[in-house]
Order: C-alpha cells, then structure tokens, then sequence
C-alpha cells in the first residue's frame, strides 16, 4: 500500500514540501509540480533534507514545470527522476491513493 | 515635470507561472511607465525566480513572459535591484540570471545592465526610500 504526493508550492514560501516529507512513508511516492519543482535542486537550503529522504521515497518532478523554470536537469538532486503528464497518470494508477498537499 | 515625480517601487515576492502575481506584475510596470515616474523593481524571496535564464514553457502550456523583463529599458525601467540572499538561498548566482540591459542616453546610448545585485541592508534602505510601494 503506497501513496502518490503531490506538492505544488514553492518550499521557500510555504512548509508544504517540509510537512509532506515528515509524514511520507517509506515506500511512497513525492511528485513536485507547479512551483513544487523548486523543492529538487541541489544547493537550496532545502537540498539536504530532501536528499536525505531520496532512497526511502521515490521524488519525482514534472518535466514541463522544471522546464518552465529554466531548472536544467543537471541542477535536479541526485536520485530525483523526471516525469512528463503521461507519467504523472502512470503514477496516479500505480499508487493506491493520491495526496495533494496544497 | 520634476515637481511631480515620484518614487515608485514594484516588490516582486512570488515565483513565476505558479500564481499568476508575476505576469500581472509585470503589466502594471508596463503600464506604469507611460506615467513618467522614477520607477524600480525589487526581487526578493522567490521572486528572484521570475529573471531566471532558459525558461522554456511549452510543455505547460503558458505564455513564457520572462523575455519581456528585457523590454523594460525601453520604457525607462532601467533599477531592477536582486537580493542576493534570496539567490543564496536558492542555490542561485548571478549568472543564472537572465541579462538585462539598457541603453543610457545620457551616456552615448552606452548599453548598461539593468539588473543590480544588492544586500538585504541595501534592499531595506532601498524600500524605505520610496514615494509609493506596490507589492505583489
């Protein structure tokens, strides 16, 4: 049993990504879209926390968000991997429940 | 004309494409600017994402405004003033930053940058040197 979260604002502007990440279980999966993205790159003040976490839950980003920031994919936090839409809806088959944190 | 002008500041706290703060933003500066007034705009907290290099927003389907930030010297919005702790602070320098000039006409029509780096103190002193502040 495994659970999809999606965040989808910036983690410089509200504690959504930090609570998500201390109530995610091992095995589960964060899915950062929207201004989410800005959560998976390296050398944030936020970067070791979620790297920390990479390994005990999957992190993912939406490709089309990064890109619309201008986040190259070698900015992205090691073991983050990027999904485009059809991937989000894989994501939201393969999981039993999605959680929005919002 | 000098009588009547007054200082008016833009603060840009909010990342792009997320909510749509940043693009309105940006049409009230350039709207604001057929007023002749002594403007500027202060990037600070995540509204330092907004002048990020290599915005590409065809996958989401949204107008990708950034190349318009280049525009504005053409309608004498020549202070956009960046914090850098808010760079620092998300892991970014100056040289992700888009570059943005202008063309001084008191200078020969010599092409200077737009975009000035200031401290936190520096950005505080700025803000409270102004006539009238427009936060969004």
């Amino acid at each position: 049993m495994s659970t999809l979260h999606t965040v989808n604002k910036s983690p410089f502007a509200t504690n959504a990504l930090a609570s998500c990440l201390n109530h995610a279980k091992d095995g589960d999966t964060i899915l950062l879209i929207e201004d989410g993205v800005y959560g998976a790159a390296t050398g944030t003040t936020l970067a070791d926390t979620v790297t920390a976490k990479v390994g005990a839950l999957s992190i993912c980003v939406l490709s089309g968000d990064i890109s619309a920031r201008g986040i190259d994919q070698k900015r992205l936090i090691k073991g983050v991997t990027s999904v485009d839409y059809t991937g989000f809806v894989k994501l939201a088959a393969s999981h039993d429940r999605s959680q929005a944190w919002l | 004309m000098a009588d009547n002008i007054k200082k008016f500041l833009y603060v840009n706290r909010r990342a792009p494409y997320g909510t749509i703060y940043a693009l309105e933003a940006l049409e009230v500066v350039l709207i604001g600017a057929a007023f002749d007034q002594d403007v500027s705009l202060a990037f600070f907290d995540d509204g330092v994402f907004q002048l990020t290099k290599g915005q590409n927003t065809e996958e989401i389907g949204v107008k990708n405004f950034s190349p318009t930030f280049r525009a504005l010297g053409d309608y004498d919005v020549t202070k956009l003033y960046v914090e850098q702790e808010s760079l620092d602070e998300r892991g970014l320098t100056a040289a992700d930053l888009q570059e943005i000039t202008y063309e001084d006409e008191d200078d020969d029509w010599a092409e200077k940058p737009s975009l000035k780096i200031v401290s936190r103190a520096e950005l505080s002193d700025i803000m409270a040197d102004q006539d009238v502040v427009l936060s969004f």
